[in-house]
């Protein structure tokens, strides 16, 4: 017998890692992969709750979470490629194409 | 059995995720990010979402991650520099996360009672439940992914491929 709560708190403990990862890091792939440290994090809520009230919309959701995770990282790792080619750099402090 | 398992994968989670953090080679963090969500997937089956612990380890270990390392690989990115920018976000970063951890534990800890235990094999949700919900009533939601994951696809070929 395990409390939810426990399940919870190891969520908390996660998602708070990786709000530090993406604050900290510089590298924009390890601020890429903190995010989805945060969405395994919110992931592993939504199970914990599903499990709690035996229902299986929240593994439905994880389900769509990690679709949506899939097809971010496509992206977003697509950006990174086409932004080293002109930048040749990963350092989020050096590219500020936007900045005003 | 069950608070063993938990704690022996919880910790594993908790130690990949700090060596994520403590890291300076992209690499490494991302070969700690692979033992955090395959000990994920154990969890998973701890609570009884077998469907979800499989679809973590092939999705978020298997396709995601390879992505990642194989990016990391291309660019051949070395160790991450230290700016100036990095300071003051040492400074905000570590106690905002603290601080938001702390809200979150004391929430959970204070609801504990409310909240029940999960029992090992107390409640499976298996795939044939899950295909009942996911195709009869969100069959359209389901449906709406498979055009996202196509967009995605073409973006990123769009955006890699080089320009003449």
């Amino acid at each position: 017998m395990v409390p939810i709560a426990y399940y919870l708190v190891l969520s908390a403990i996660l998602f708070s890692i990786g709000v530090a990862a993406f604050l900290v890091k510089r590298n924009i792939i390890t601020i890429f992969m903190s995010i989805e440290l945060m969405l395994n994090a919110v992931n592993l809520t939504f199970v914990a709750f599903a499990h709690r009230w035996h229902q299986v919309s929240g593994q439905i959701f994880v389900f769509f979470v990690m679709v949506v995770a899939a097809a971010e990282a496509a992206v977003g790792l697509a950006i990174i490629i086409a932004l080293f080619r002109t930048r040749a750099t990963l350092n989020v402090d050096q590219v500020d194409l936007m900045k005003l | 059995m069950h608070l063993v398992l938990f704690f022996i994968f919880g910790l594993l989670c908790v130690a990949g995720a700090l060596n994520l953090l403590l890291q300076h080679h992209p690499i490494n963090s991302a070969l700690s990010l692979i033992v955090v969500m395959t000990s994920l997937a154990v969890l998973y089956l701890l609570l009884g979402a077998e469907f979800l612990a499989a679809a973590q380890v092939i999705v978020y270990s298997g396709a995601i991650m390879v992505l990642f390392t194989f990016v990391i690989m291309l660019l051949n990115a070395g160790v991450e520099e230290h700016t100036h920018g990095s300071k003051a976000a040492y400074i905000v970063g570590f106690p905002g996360a603290a601080a938001l951890f702390g809200i979150l534990a004391y929430i959970f800890l204070e609801q504990s009672d409310r909240l029940g235990s999960a029992k090992l094999g107390g409640y499976l949700a298996t795939t044939h439940d899950l295909s009942q919900v996911l195709f009869r009533d969100l069959l359209l939601p389901f449906e709406a992914t498979s055009a996202l994951i196509l967009v995605a696809i073409l973006g990123a070929v769009a955006l890699a491929r080089k320009e003449h």
